[in-house]
């Protein structure tokens, strides 16, 4: 048996990159460090299917296994063909291959976006009007005396995020968990708020009443009612006091906050508060709970190729961005989208249920190494190596740090970034034949 | 001939064949644009489908006749565009009216004239805009008279006025103008207002002035939640905002003090909102 070290666990948006993957025949036979989520995505779950060739979906609706290069080029035939199709998912793939995604989404004039859409999208929103004042995670687990974790529960969903940042040891923070104070905005007593020093109990979807109550509590103005969102005005002036005097204090924020009631307000007036605390002495951060391991390196890399982060529109040729308009849920929901190809996500199981019906009426693709709900309704499925498994690649941390993937064992399968390759040479070359074609005709029609 | 009279304008009526599920874009059609063409020249003019380019009879029947003058021309869409974008887009002068429903961004950027539509409009229905007049009959979606994603200069002139209900975030950034509601409104309106009139005949649901620094904002129906970060300033009899006097008793607040320098007004009618009064 081998034991291969230092491995990113291509999970979640902590990517804990000290997991040790135990190999034997080329089969990854177990892991040490990881959390059970990640220790069952390297280890596979029991009953899960996990495909080994392209399957297309026959009239009946059965799928029948083809050749890689019969399922790219039918995928190509109906991505062509499209006039508004969308390029979704990206979240579970590497960088590399999200760099060729959004140039297959301009060559097809399609509609790019991630699974930011049902996420941290509004926080996105939020920064185009407020800013971004991130650190790294590292410098939490050194620095941080005041942490805040709002609307999300990272003892469940991001198991390892607590132990390896907020437990652990610092240079400045040497006893650890002593030397930090823990703030838990969750209308439930959940599993993190049982260890807050301070759980401000918020009543559900009130969190952006509770934040201009904090952020005008800050300036030194009175609060106007005694009672906000179901928490005392005095509770408030007393974590506001705590606020004001911390020497380095992180806000975590998850998708409690980014998806219910005001969305991109909520982060908004988040971001605005954190900015503004580090007017009284004190060093303020924030970091978004990330889900998928590389939904940040999707963000990254669609921002520096188009210039947005999410949602953006080549029906014209050129990048525009408006989610609301073109988010896939817009698209789908509008019933504009007519014809789906996902990738490193799965709409099928996190979509709401009009999207889904418009997901049955179009021809969809999944590159997908697993069966899945999306697999369900796709009509091409195509497995990929698996990035931080069976292939390499580059990922973003939650905190913008990026990392390499590994490869652990060998696969018989093409990389995510290979597949989308193929696709994109096979789309130009369908392209440059039409225009050739066009501009034969062109010369031999007689003038008008 | 006497401007903007309507009947004395030259007009170009465009009658959808049918709307497609893939939607249209018509950024392309304005007064400014279609002044000084002939009818068949209209007619092969490009609009997008999805993305591809088409010539507008592809969805359009277009009649009429058109002008020298812009000013002096017309353009009326004859039926239901649900489904169509952009209408009156940056258009500076003319007229548009639309017998139906229209989609996204109608008078976005739009600079002067006047957009009428009898149905319903979606979202962001007179962004960014800087002059003009729009009169939507039938309800406004979200983001009326809003600013572009990011940006924090919203609309800053002109008018607006829906005779039916509007959605979230109406007169997001607002720096100046005036957009009148005389239904009801959800939640949001006036959020990171900087200045204008807001006028709202009906309810708002919450959040109404969020992270407002600037402008004025008048419920004449029922707020159902208001913001801790606002003053209470008492009541007021009959207030004048830019030169009209509304006539009733008002409570005042001035806020949002979660906003550095915040400098805002909203007053709420005194006979359905004491719930608000701390």
């Amino acid at each position: 048996m081998e034991l291969i070290k230092n491995v990113p666990c291509p999970f979640c948006g902590t990517l804990c990159d000290d997991i040790i993957c135990k190999v034997e025949n080329n089969e990854i036979v177990g892991t040490m460090n990881a959390c059970r989520i990640g220790h069952s995505k390297f280890m596979h779950h029991k009953d899960a299917t996990l495909y080994k060739k392209p399957m297309i979906r026959k009239a009946n609706g059965e799928l029948v296994e083809v050749e890689i290069d019969e399922a790219i080029e039918k995928a190509v035939e109906i991505l062509v063909n499209a006039k508004r199709p969308i390029l979704y998912g990206w979240s579970s793939v590497s960088c590399e291959a999200d760099e060729v995604g959004v140039e297959l989404a301009e060559e097809l004039k399609a509609l790019i976006d991630n699974t930011a859409t049902v996420c941290h999208g509004p926080s996105l929103l939020a920064v185009h009007d407020t800013g971004y004042p991130v650190c790294t995670l590292g410098e939490v687990k050194n620095r941080a005396d005041v942490i805040i974790y709002w609307a999300c529960n990272p003892m469940h969903a991001h198991p390892r995020h607590m132990s390896r940042h907020y437990f652990s040891r610092g240079y400045f923070r040497e006893r650890g968990r002593p030397d930090r104070t823990l703030i838990v905005v969750d209308p439930r007593e959940s599993d993190t708020a049982k260890l807050a020093d301070i759980h401000l109990q918020v009543e559900p979807g009130k969190d952006y009443e509770l934040l201009d109550a904090i952020r005008a509590a800050m300036k030194g103005h009175k609060i106007l009612y005694e009672n906000v969102a179901g928490v005392p005005r005095d509770l408030i002036y007393q974590a506001v006091e705590l606020l004001k005097s911390a020497q380095f204090g992180n806000l975590f924020f998850g998708m409690g906050i980014t998806q219910t009631s005001a969305k991109n307000r909520n982060i908004d007036a988040g971001i605005c508060a954190i900015e503004e605390l580090n007017e009284y002495g004190g060093k303020f951060t924030l970091i978004p709970m990330r889900g998928h391991y590389n939904v940040n390196g999707f963000n990254h890399v669609c921002t520096w190729t188009t210039g947005y982060p999410f949602c953006v529109d080549f029906a014209t040729g050129y990048p525009r961005y408006n989610p609301g308009e073109t988010g896939t849920n817009d698209l789908l929901q509008n019933k504009e989208a007519d014809a789906m190809f996902v990738i490193g996500a799965d709409p099928g199981a996190h979509f709401p249920q009009r999207a889904l019906q418009r997901m049955v009426e179009i021809p969809v693709i999944a590159i997908e190494p697993h069966r899945t709900p999306t697999t369900e309704l796709a009509d091409i499925i195509i497995p990929p190596a698996q990035i931080g498994i069976s292939s390499e690649g580059t990922a973003y941390r939650m905190d913008g740090v990026c990392f390499t993937m590994k490869k652990i064992i060998d696969s018989d399968l093409l990389s995510d970034k290979e597949i989308l390759k193929r696709m994109l040479e096979r789309v130009k070359e369908i392209h440059a034949s039409e225009s050739k074609m066009e501009s034969v005709k062109e010369v031999t029609s007689p003038a008008k | 001939m006497i401007k903007g009279t309507g009947d004395m304008m030259s007009k170009i009526i465009l009658t959808p064949k049918e709307q497609p599920q893939v939607p249209l874009e018509v950024d392309t059609i304005l007064p400014d644009t279609l002044a000084g063409k002939t009818i068949d020249e209209i007619k092969s003019m490009n609009i997008l489908y999805g993305n591809t380019e088409v010539e507008l009879q592809e969805f359009f029947d277009v009649e009429g006749e058109s002008g020298e003058d812009p000013s002096e021309l017309q353009i009326e869409f004859n039926g239901d565009v649900y489904n169509t974008k952009r209408i009156g887009q940056g258009m500076t002068t003319g007229e548009i009216v639309v017998k139906g429903n229209a989609s996204m961004y109608v008078g976005a950027k739009m600079k002067g004239g006047k957009i009428t539509v009898e149905g319903d409009v979606a979202g962001w229905a007179g962004q960014n805009m800087q002059g003009g007049e729009i009169v939507v009959m039938g309800n406004a979606g979200d983001y009326l008279g809003s600013a572009y994603r990011g940006d924090w200069r919203g609309m800053s002139g002109g008018k607006i006025t829906v005779h039916g209900n509007a959605g979230r975030e109406i007169a997001e950034y607002m720096l100046g103008g005036k957009i009148h509601i005389i239904g009801n409104v959800k939640m949001l309106p006036g959020i990171h207002m900087n200045g204008g009139i807001l006028i709202i005949d009906g309810n708002v649901i919450s959040r109404t002035g969020g992270e407002m620094k600037g402008g004025t904002i008048i419920v004449n129906g029922r707020i159902g939640e208001f913001l801790p970060g606002f003053e209470y300033l008492g009541v007021r009899k009959d207030i004048d905002v830019d030169g009209e006097v509304m006539q009733g008793l008002f409570y005042k607040f001035r806020g949002d003090f979660a906003t550095k320098g915040a400098d805002g007004v909203v007053y709420t009618a005194t006979a359905k909102n004491a719930h608000i009064v701390p």
